[in-house]
């Protein structure tokens, strides 16, 4: 009989002063138009297209971010200019089917797309919230700084042959039997 | 007060009338509901107060909910609603629609005869318990012990 | 009969308080919950968000009053009248002070029992007027919950009832000049407690309504002033039952002279009503079979031990 009093009525009174006591705690709403949060960096909110150090596109138009997009918004074309750079000619991501996910991110092999802790997005016109290219893309580099696709990559580009990368060997000449 | 009897009164036989014509249970039941509360303002109007609210609180308040209550589980829909359209046909109304007449006749002859008045006479709660807990204590003891009995019984069953 | 009716004017005063003060609950409720969660709660309406009730009332107006194609009509327009008109009949027989009050009746504790049985109509013809699942069963949980714990307030308060010598709430008041009744009758207050929230099916056991596992239970169907007059019904229960546990217990409209007896009575009833949102806050629901096995196990056993020690501490002091 004392252990159920103890068990019902004690634990319920614990219970009912201790959510009293957080009357007199610290309240943790941000008032947010007024006052703005502090977003964590690796929040994931506005998508961007990123550039190298260099000031050229990362994106290479590979199309991994759309493949592995849960809810397809992203559509891109891929082209290619005359030093032999891959560049997508169109780059559309739909913020309305966007569900930050930050599969994209992850897929990507350039660092190329990227999320921001920015959220504030909203539009009074569907048509609105499909961003393009030229929209996507910024003038720096995002969270990585000095990375660049194609000082690494194997790729051939003018100004830098096959074997010039950075910590790549020179190609063998598999049919040469010299040593 | 006379008023407020007669008002009562008309509201309690027209709503007991609802009960039986209307097809739908639970509009019937909502009508017993009423004319189980204008009973109540009867009670109350004649200067009865404690037993209008016993009435309010047992009849209207806890029986008629557990009949509501079975009502629920029963899952009547328009078939059973149809059944009994059908089963009110004028000529079942001759056999019990003559002998309430007969009823009706003989109790309005007892009255006209026996010059009933109203006089609300007031019995207040004290006045019933002293009744009930004097003369009338080993009636109270045994209708208790019998809802004991009930009680217990009850939970027996629900136990299985 | 000592009926002591108020003037029009009084009465239509105090119909319009407790509505008020029902509706202003919205806000207050909102309120303290954010206090108690650690969030600020609605007060971007007016100064303190006070304007929140006004918002929500505009809204609850203008939203379109649906009766759903095949709900029964009948039942389904008369639920939710039902628990508002009982709960406000109910405030008749509240004494708020001396000469504040709508009736003076010598069988007050009964009525309030009775308009609380009535009210289990509601809820029910709500929701078996729905024709909707979650709506019958919610409302087969609400009329056993509320049928089942009207037996123990009413045993609850018959040790009041008992100590008072009447069934008029105002003397019920005035016989605790020398000491509150929550003394004598704490196990008694405990149990008026715990059936006043299942009577209004506030949180902890609003098993009727309980939303993770029934939708909204017996107001699913409703929306609109329909929905609004369950929901106001809902306020107006904790703020009768808050009053109730006031004149009951803890002495009405008595307090220390200093201030006057209107004050005290709404200071204390304001005390129990943070306490039903304190309740909200802290405590889960139980299951429901819980709900009915603590009722009928526990809740009925005490409450019959409580007033059957009540009369022998009556009969003893008598000197019988």
């Amino acid at each position: 009989m004392f252990r159920l009093i103890k068990d019902t009525l004690g634990s319920q009174c614990v219970t009912l002063w201790r959510v009293f006591m957080h009357a007199f705690a610290k309240t943790d709403t941000v008032e947010y138009p007024d006052v703005q949060p502090q977003m964590a960096a690796r929040w994931r909110g506005r998508i961007i297209l990123s550039r190298d150090p260099d000031g050229e596109e990362r994106c290479v138009a590979c199309n991994l971010c759309a493949v592995a997009c849960p809810v397809d918004c992203i559509a891109l074309q891929k082209a290619e200019d005359e030093e032999g750079r891959w560049y997508p000619e169109f780059f559309r991501i739909n913020f309305s089917r966007c569900i930050m996910c930050g599969f994209c991110e992850e897929a990507c092999p350039t660092n190329a797309i990227q999320l921001t802790p920015d959220f504030e997005m909203a539009e009074y016109v569907r048509q609105d919230m499909v961003w393009e290219k030229e929209d996507l893309l910024i003038n720096g580099t995002g969270k990585y700084h000095d990375y660049n696709f194609y000082r690494i990559a194997g790729k051939k580009i003018a100004g830098k042959d096959k074997g010039e990368a950075r910590n790549e060997e020179a190609p063998v000449n598999v049919r040469s039997l010299l040593p | 007060m006379i008023f407020l009897f007669y008002t009562a009164a008309i509201v309690a036989l027209i709503a007991t009338i609802a009960v039986i014509v209307s097809t739908n249970v639970v509009h019937a039941l909502v009508y017993l509901i009423i004319s189980l509360l204008s009973v109540a303002v009867i009670f109350f109007a004649l200067g009865a107060p404690f037993a209008a609210m016993l009435e309010a609180i047992v009849y209207a308040g806890a029986i008629m909910v557990l009949f509501l209550f079975v009502m629920m589980m029963l899952n009547l829909g328009q078939a059973t609603q149809d059944e009994e359209k059908a089963w009110m046909q004028p000529r079942l109304w001759i056999g019990p629609g003559t002998l309430v007449a007969l009823l009706l006749a003989q109790l309005t002859s007892v009255l006209f005869t026996q010059d009933v008045a109203i006089s609300p006479v007031e019995v207040g709660v004290l006045d019933i318990s002293v009744l009930l807990f004097g003369p009338w204590l080993l009636a109270v003891e045994l209708a208790s012990m019998l809802l004991l009995a009930g009680l217990v019984a009850a939970y027996h069953l629900a136990k299985k | 009969m000592s009926f002591e009716v108020g003037s029009a004017l009084s009465i239509g005063a105090i119909l319009f308080t407790v509505i008020i003060v029902a509706a202003m609950l919205i806000w207050v409720e909102r309120r303290l919950l954010g206090l108690w969660q650690e969030r600020l709660g609605p007060n971007r309406v007016g100064p303190f968000g006070l304007l929140q009730v006004v918002a929500d009332m505009i809204k609850i107006f203008t939203k379109e009053d649906w009766v759903p194609p095949f709900a029964d009509k009948f039942s389904f327009i008369l639920a939710p009248p039902i628990i508002m008109v009982v709960i406000l009949l109910s405030f008749s027989v509240i004494p708020f002070a001396p000469g504040v009050g709508v009736i003076d009746s010598d069988i007050g504790v009964l009525f309030v029992l009775a308009m609380a049985s009535l009210g289990a109509y509601s809820v029910m013809l709500g929701g078996l007027s729905s024709n909707n699942k979650y709506a019958l069963l919610g409302s087969l949980r609400a009329a056993a919950q509320m049928v089942s714990y009207e037996v123990f307030m009413g045993i609850s308060l018959l040790g009041v009832v008992a100590l008072a010598g009447s069934f008029n709430l105002r003397e019920i008041v005035l016989s605790q000049s020398d000491g509150w009744f929550i003394i004598p009758q704490f196990v008694g207050f405990v149990i008026f407690l715990i059936a006043g929230i299942a009577e209004s099916h506030r949180l902890p056991f609003d098993i009727p309504e309980a939303e993770q596992e029934i939708v909204a239970g017996y107001h699913t169907e409703y929306s609109g002033m329909k929905f609004g007059m369950f929901f106001v019904g809902e306020y107006l229960g904790v703020v009768l039952v808050s009053s109730l546990m006031v004149v009951l217990f803890f002495g009405g409209w008595l307090g220390p002279a200093f201030l006057p007896p209107i004050v005290w009575f709404v200071l204390k009833a304001s005390f129990f009503i943070a306490f039903f949102v304190l309740l909200r806050a802290a405590i889960p629901r139980p299951r429901y079979d819980q709900l009915m096995n603590y009722g009928w196990l526990f809740l009925l056993p005490l409450s019959l031990l409580n007033l059957v020690l009540t009369g022998a501490y009556i009969l003893w002091q008598e000197g019988l």
